[in-house]
């Protein structure tokens, strides 16, 4: 029987391409997943029994403590780890049946970091985004080169990105904040329908994480991209997210709005420290302060 | 990658000319020519001139461009691989595998048989294999490669394998250990035209393997997981390629001994001046790489004529420097 009894997959859709009409673009039903699962004995579930849906076309923070399974989480729904238990599903479809080139046509996943060793240029690091779009003949499948097409779709990843003058740059060169743009341009080049960021503006100074988040938030509105993205900054989160996942442990322990999630008893709950919340003043979205140290210290001689 | 071919061809005909006795270039192509006209290579229609070309220096000149062009490929396959400019197959053991490997089965009297030919690549093949799993598996903590540990295994690795070559010679009788030794500093020895050509289908056949896999090897550049989710199965396309390194470079061994340096400094170079993008990079290494060590044999076998300096050695006077210079000056790019 499918977990999924109300998004029964039409057969009729041609692979790759019958996708988008879904709510969800991801339903993840009791997922279970360790690292080493021949560890026989140890109860070490990263992520342990989680259910959550994703809507299509929403901004989706997922966050919590160190350790609480973030990362973990979002490389299951790149399909770059595979869970021991439970089931996922993409724009309807079982992922865990889907060939991982079918899934990077939907799917595009941007890592922390990227190891730059080589010098590519930024041209051709955005152009690696078409790999999985690449279909030629058996005999020269590893060797094709990138058709006009492609170099279009790498040129308007870049364009959306603000790269396009660094075209030529080598990657080497590259400032933190214009690394971090290229390979979202790499992922864009997938023309994905899902982006997944991890930590998309961590080592980045206040100016290039607005620059981040302005893109990212530009991306949902003109492309209809649905995008989860992991963060550590909680009013980040609640500044650019529809909504926010805060996993504790392993286990989801509150899905909502920004006004749901980032909440003084949620957050003492999960971190384990008080802090104060307060609205922001533009956008009314709930803030996150960390407490002064007199406040700290007054706590400290009153107990 | 045609002018690349065109200065191979010049540069081969150049190193040709050279020798303990001077043959002029037009010199060389008319008894090309009239070879290939006639198909033959009888010493009373070409005179000795021509039995000195064609069986002596066009050979090894041949097999000098093939071993150079492979050691060149296989470094930068394996430096995409492990993410790690340094990464050669003499610096990371695997020259040294391979080259116990070959050495064992030489004691086991391997050498003196007719199956020598294919008995001895396979050696290297286990032995050089072997190496890599072993750099791997001690380099590798929690899913990362960092460059000093995959150094620091390459040195043990070698030290252990130079150790337990040095025993294997020792204990092989006189005559033999001698020839050992040299193949093992090292030399290109002219191969009769079957060898040749065996040998030759062997290892272009593996460097078209690894060429087909240049546009994974991009990808994989930017990481296994981020490849992963590009679609490419990263277990493979890796499985696959270190394989191929080893029967390559096993086979390389079994034929030149130990050249090392040629898989470091020529991609580095074509890097510097092509791009890293190894469908590029990959052909133009092989030729870049033939065409150095074709000049460092002719450096060989002429700078002290009539003796030969064991052309790894040239190449190790050569690359060593440029090692240190990478990984003292240059280190920040790579850290």
């Amino acid at each position: 029987m499918s977990p999924f009894p109300e998004q029964a997959p039409s057969k009729l859709a041609a692979p790759g391409l019958g996708i988008g009409t879904s709510r969800w673009a991801y339903q993840v039903r009791a997922l279970r997943f360790q690292y080493h699962p021949l560890n026989r004995g140890a109860d070490n579930w990263v992520i342990d029994g989680l259910t959550c849906d994703v809507d299509a076309g929403e901004i989706l923070g997922i966050v919590g403590p160190n350790g609480s399974g973030k990362t973990s989480l979002l490389k299951l729904l790149a399909k770059v780890l595979r869970p021991q238990v439970g089931d996922m599903a993409l724009f309807g479809r079982d992922l865990g049946m889907m060939p991982q080139v079918e899934v990077a046509r939907t799917v595009a996943f941007v890592p922390q970091e990227s190891p730059q060793v080589f010098s590519f240029t930024v041209m051709e690091t955005v152009l690696m985004g078409r790999y999985p779009h690449h279909r030629g003949a058996k005999w020269s499948a590893g060797f094709g080169w990138e058709s006009a097409e492609d170099v279009l779709i790498a040129e308007e990843a870049m364009q959306s990105t603000d790269l396009t003058d660094l075209a030529g740059r080598s990657v080497m060169d590259l400032s933190g904040g214009e690394r971090q743009r290229c390979m979202i341009a790499r992922a864009l080049a997938q023309a994905p329908q899902v982006l997944l960021l991890d930590e998309p503006t961590a080592f980045l100074d206040i100016q290039h994480q607005i620059e981040i988040c302005t893109i990212v938030r530009r991306l949902k509105e003109e492309r209809g991209l649905t995008v989860v993205l992991v963060s550590h900054d909680l009013n980040l989160a609640s500044q650019y997210c529809d909504r926010i996942l805060m996993l504790k442990a392993g286990k989801l322990f509150r899905l909502g709005s920004p006004h749901e999630v980032i909440d003084a008893d949620v957050l003492r709950a999960v971190y384990g420290c008080d802090v104060l919340i307060d609205c922001h003043p533009e956008s009314g979205v709930p803030r996150v302060t960390m407490p002064s140290y007199i406040s700290t210290k007054h706590d400290r001689d009153r107990l | 990658m045609a002018p690349l071919v065109v200065m191979s061809v010049s540069l081969l005909l150049i190193c040709l000319q050279f020798g303990t006795q001077w043959i002029g270039v037009s010199q060389i192509i008319d008894i090309l020519w009239q070879v290939l006209r006639e198909g033959t290579v009888e010493s009373d229609r070409i005179g000795t001139t021509g039995v000195i070309l064609t069986q002596v220096r066009l050979p090894r000149v041949l097999l000098g461009f093939l071993v150079g062009a492979c050691l060149a490929s296989i470094g930068v396959v394996l430096q995409a691989l492990l993410r790690n400019p340094l990464a050669d197959p003499y610096v990371l053991g695997v020259s040294s595998g391979a080259a116990l490997g070959v050495a064992l089965a030489i004691l086991l009297g391997a050498g003196t048989t007719v199956v020598t030919f294919s008995v001895l690549p396979l050696c290297g093949f286990a032995g050089g294999l072997l190496s890599l799993a072993v750099v791997y598996r001690m380099a590798v903590s929690y899913g990362r490669l960092p460059i000093h540990a995959l150094l620091l295994a390459g040195v043990i690795l070698n030290a252990i394998f130079s150790a337990m070559i040095m025993f294997v010679t020792s204990i092989m009788e006189p005559n033999r250990s001698v020839g050992t030794m040299t193949w093992l500093m090292g030399t290109l020895t002219a191969p009769s035209y079957p060898a040749l050509v065996v040998l030759a289908c062997y290892l272009l056949g593996g460097l078209f393997l690894l060429l087909k896999q240049a546009r994974r090897l991009n990808v994989l550049t930017l990481g296994e997981e981020s490849a992963r989710s590009l679609g490419i199965d990263t277990e493979h396309v890796k499985r696959l390629v270190y394989v191929l390194s080893a029967l390559i470079t096993g086979a390389v061994v079994s034929v030149s001994g130990m050249i090392g340096f040629v898989g470091m400094v020529i991609p580095h170079a074509v890097r510097f001046l092509l791009g890293a993008d190894h469908r590029l990079l990959l052909p133009a290494s092989a030729c870049i790489g033939g065409m150095y060590l074709v000049i460092a044999d002719t450096l060989a076998r002429t700078l002290l004529a009539p003796t030969e300096i064991p052309v790894g050695i040239v190449t190790a006077l050569a690359g060593g420097p440029f090692f240190i210079y990478l990984l003292v000056w240059r280190k920040d790019r790579f850290a």
